[in-house]
C-alpha cells in the first residue's frame, strides 16, 4: 500500500533522514521504533509532506506523493495523528471530529461516523460540546484518534499516541490501536514505548539517528538482543 | 452641556465608533491568523473610497452599484496583498513581514498620488444617506443611524460565519495551528486569503461609509484611522474580535465626548489615539479581552 524508498530530510544542516525504505502492506500494523531523535516524527511528517524530502520515493496506491500538498496527501486516504495529539484546544470536542471530516461532504455518513467514534470513545460523547483543551491527556489523545478516523482514512499514521499517558491509559490506547486494526486499518505507528508497540505489530523497523538499522516482525525484533538491550530495558 | 447636545455627540460617538470597529475587525482576523499587524491594512479605506468616487464621477452608476463595486475590488486587492507581499515571507522572521507591511503601506499611499494626484476630492453622498433628521431638537443626519445599524448587521454575519460554519471553524483552527490544520484536509493558504478578504471586505464597508461621514477624499485618508483602528484592536485585545469591536467603541465615544467636554483640548483629538494606545501597552499588554496569544508553532 505505501512503500518508501530511499529517504532523506534535511533540515537546514541537519540530516534527520539518511535514506531510509520501508513498506506498509495493507490491513496489517507497521511500526517504526527508535530514541529520542532518531528521526521517527520526521519520517511520518515527510509522508503527510509537512516536511519536504530532499530525495527518494514515497509511492503510495501506486502514485508517487512526495511532490504533493499535505491536503492531497489527506484526499488520498493518508491521515497523521500528530505527536503530542495537537487537538485544537479552543475548539469543542464536536468541532474537532467535524474537522477531521472536513475533505467530506457527507453530512449523513459525516454523522454516523462521529457516532462510531462515540461508540469507540463513550467519553468523547460525554464531552461533546466541551472545549477540547479542557480534556485530561488521554482524553484529548482518543479525541486525535477520533478525529483522524473522521476523515475516513485508508491508512492510519499515529506518532507516539502514549506518550506522557498514565500506565492505565496507554493499555487503552493499545487496546484501540488493536480494535481500529480489527476493522481493517492500515497502521503505521510509532512509539517510544517499543515492548507494546511489537506485540501489537505484524512488522517493525529499528530507527537509529536517521537510519534503519533492523527490520523483522514484531515477534522476531521482541526477542532480538540488541532490541531487547536498546530498547525493551533487559 | 444640554441633554440635545450630549445626545447628539454620543449618536456621533456610535457612529464614529462602529467604523472604527469595523476596520479593527480585519487587522485583529490577520494578526490572529498570521501573528502580523497589517499595516496596508487603513489603505483599504482609501482604495476602496476612490473606487467608489470614481465610478460613480466617471461612469455615473448608482450609487448602490458603485459601492458594490468598490466592496469587491478592494476585497481582490486585500487578497492579493497577501499573495504577493506577505506569502513569499511566510517561513521569514515576523518583522520582515512587518516590514513588508508597511512597503505595502507606502506603496498603495502612492500609488494613489500618481493615479489620482494628491488634491482633494469630494465624496458625492448619496441622498440617502445625507437626509437630516429633527428629533426633539436633535439634529442628526442619516448617516448616523445606517452607520451603527450596517455595523451591527455585519458584525453578526461575521459571528455567525466564524462560529456556525465549516470555513468559520476552519479559520479557527488555522489561527491556532496550521500543521495540524492542513492534516484534516484545510488548505491553510486559501483559509489566509479568506481571512483577508473578509478584512479588506469589512475595511472597504467602513472605508465607504467614512467617506460619507468626511467626504474628502485624498490618497493618504487611510492612514489615521488605519492606526486608530490599529488602536482600537490593540485596545480590545488584538487577536479577539470582540475585542475589536468593544476597543473601536470605547475610542469613537472617548475621542467625540472628550472633545464635546473639552474643547479646548480638540486639537489634541488624535494624539489622544495614542496616549491611550501607550497607556494600554503600559497596562495591559494584552487589552481588555485579549489573552497571552502563543508563538505560532
Ligand atoms: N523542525 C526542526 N528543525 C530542525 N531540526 C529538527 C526539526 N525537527 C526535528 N529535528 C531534528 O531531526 C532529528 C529527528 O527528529 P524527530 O524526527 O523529531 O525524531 P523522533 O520523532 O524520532 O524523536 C532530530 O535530530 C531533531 O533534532
Ligand atoms: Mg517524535
Amino acid at each position: 500500500m505505501l512503500k518508501i524508498n530511499n529517504l532523506h530530510v534535511y533540515y537546514g544542516g541537519i540530516h534527520a533522514l539518511k535514506g531510509i525504505s520501508l513498506e506498509v502492506p495493507e490491513n496489517k500494523i507497521i511500526t517504526l521504533i527508535g530514541a529520542n531523535g532518531a528521526g521517527k516524527s520526521t519520517t511520518l511528517r515527510a509522508i503527510s509532506r509537512l516536511v519536504s524530502a530532499s530525495e527518494g520515493e514515497i509511492i503510495f496506491n501506486n502514485e508517487d506523493i512526495s511532490k504533493l500538498k499535505t491536503t492531497e496527501v489527506v484526499k488520498r486516504g493518508i491521515t497523521l495523528v500528530p505527536e503530542g495529539r495537537r487537538v485544537f484546544p479552543d475548539l469543542t470536542v464536536l468541532e474537532n471530529l467535524k474537522l477531521g471530516a472536513y475533505l467530506r461532504n457527507d453530512k449523513k455518513a459525516i454523522k454516523d461516523d462521529i457516532n462510531h467514534v462515540y461508540e469507540f470513545f463513550p467519553r468523547l460523547k460525554e464531552r461533546e460540546w466541551q472545549l477540547a483543551g479542557t480534556l485530561s491527556g488521554g482524553e484529548q489523545q482518543m479525541l486525535a484518534i477520533g478525529r483522524a478516523l473522521m476523515s475516513k482514512p485508508k491508512l492510519l499514521m499515529m506518532d507516539e499516541p502514549s506518550l506522557g499517558l498514565a500506565p492505565l491509559i496507554v493499555q487503552d490506547v493499545f487496546e484501540i490501536i488493536k480494535m481500529i486494526h480489527q476493522e481493517g486499518m492500515t497502521i503505521l505507528l510509532i512509539e517510544q514505548n517499543a515492548m507494546a508497540a511489537l506485540k501489537i505489530a505484524d512488522y517493525g523497523y529499528v530507527l537509529e539517528t536517521g537510519t534503519i538499522t533492523l527490520e523483522g516482525t514484531g515477534q522476531e525484533l521482541l526477542n532480538n538482543e540488541q532490541v531487547k538491550k536498546a530498547y525493551l530495558g533487559e | 452641556m444640554t441633554l440635545q447636545e450630549f445626545l447628539q455627540n454620543f449618536a456621533n460617538g456610535i457612529s464614529l465608533g462602529s467604523l472604527y470597529a469595523l476596520i479593527a475587525i480585519g487587522y485583529t482576523m490577520v494578526y490572529g491568523i498570521l501573528r502580523l499587524i497589517n499595516f496596508a491594512h487603513g489603505e483599504m479605506i482609501m482604495v476602496a473610497a476612490y473606487i467608489a468616487f470614481y465610478t460613480v464621477f466617471i461612469f455615473s452608476m448608482p450609487w448602490y452599484i458603485s459601492f458594490f463595486i468598490a466592496i469587491i475590488i478592494t476585497t481582490i486587492v486585500g487578497i492579493l496583498v497577501e499573495r504577493l507581499a506577505y506569502k513569499p515571507l511566510r517561513s521569514s522572521p515576523r518583522v520582515t513581514i512587518l516590514i513588508s507591511a508597511i512597503g505595502v503601506s507606502f506603496f498603495l499611499q502612492n500609488l494613489g498620488i500618481v493615479l489620482f494626484t494628491g488634491r482633494p476630492k469630494a465624496f458625492q453622498v448619496p441622498t440617502l444617506f445625507s437626509q437630516v433628521y429633527t428629533i426633539k431638537g436633535v439634529n442628526i443626519v442619516s448617516l448616523t443611524f445606517f452607520i451603527p445599524t450596517i455595523t451591527v448587521v455585519l458584525l453578526i454575519l461575521l459571528v455567525y460565519v466564524i462560529n456556525n460554519t465549516k470555513i468559520g471553524m476552519a479559520m479557527r483552527a488555522v489561527a491556532k495551528d496550521y500543521d495540524t490544520s492542513s492534516l484534516m484536509g484545510i488548505d491553510v493558504n486559501k483559509i489566509i486569503s479568506v481571512t483577508f478578504g473578509i478584512g479588506s471586505a469589512l475595511a472597504a464597508i467602513g472605508g465607504i461609509m467614512w467617506s460619507m461621514k468626511f467626504p474628502q477624499l485624498t490618497p493618504t485618508m487611510g492612514l489615521m484611522p488605519g492606526l486608530k483602528c490599529f488602536i482600537a484592536a490593540v485596545l480590545g485585545g488584538i487577536g479577539n474580535i470582540t475585542g475589536a469591536v468593544v476597543g473601536g467603541f470605547i475610542l469613537g465615544l472617548t475621542e467625540i465626548l472628550l472633545v464635546a467636554f473639552l474643547p479646548d483640548l480638540s486639537g489634541y483629538r488624535d494624539a489622544f489615539a495614542f496616549i491611550l494606545l501607550i497607556l494600554i501597552l503600559l497596562v495591559k499588554p494584552t487589552g481588555i479581552l485579549g489573552e497571552k496569544i502563543a508563538e505560532k508553532v
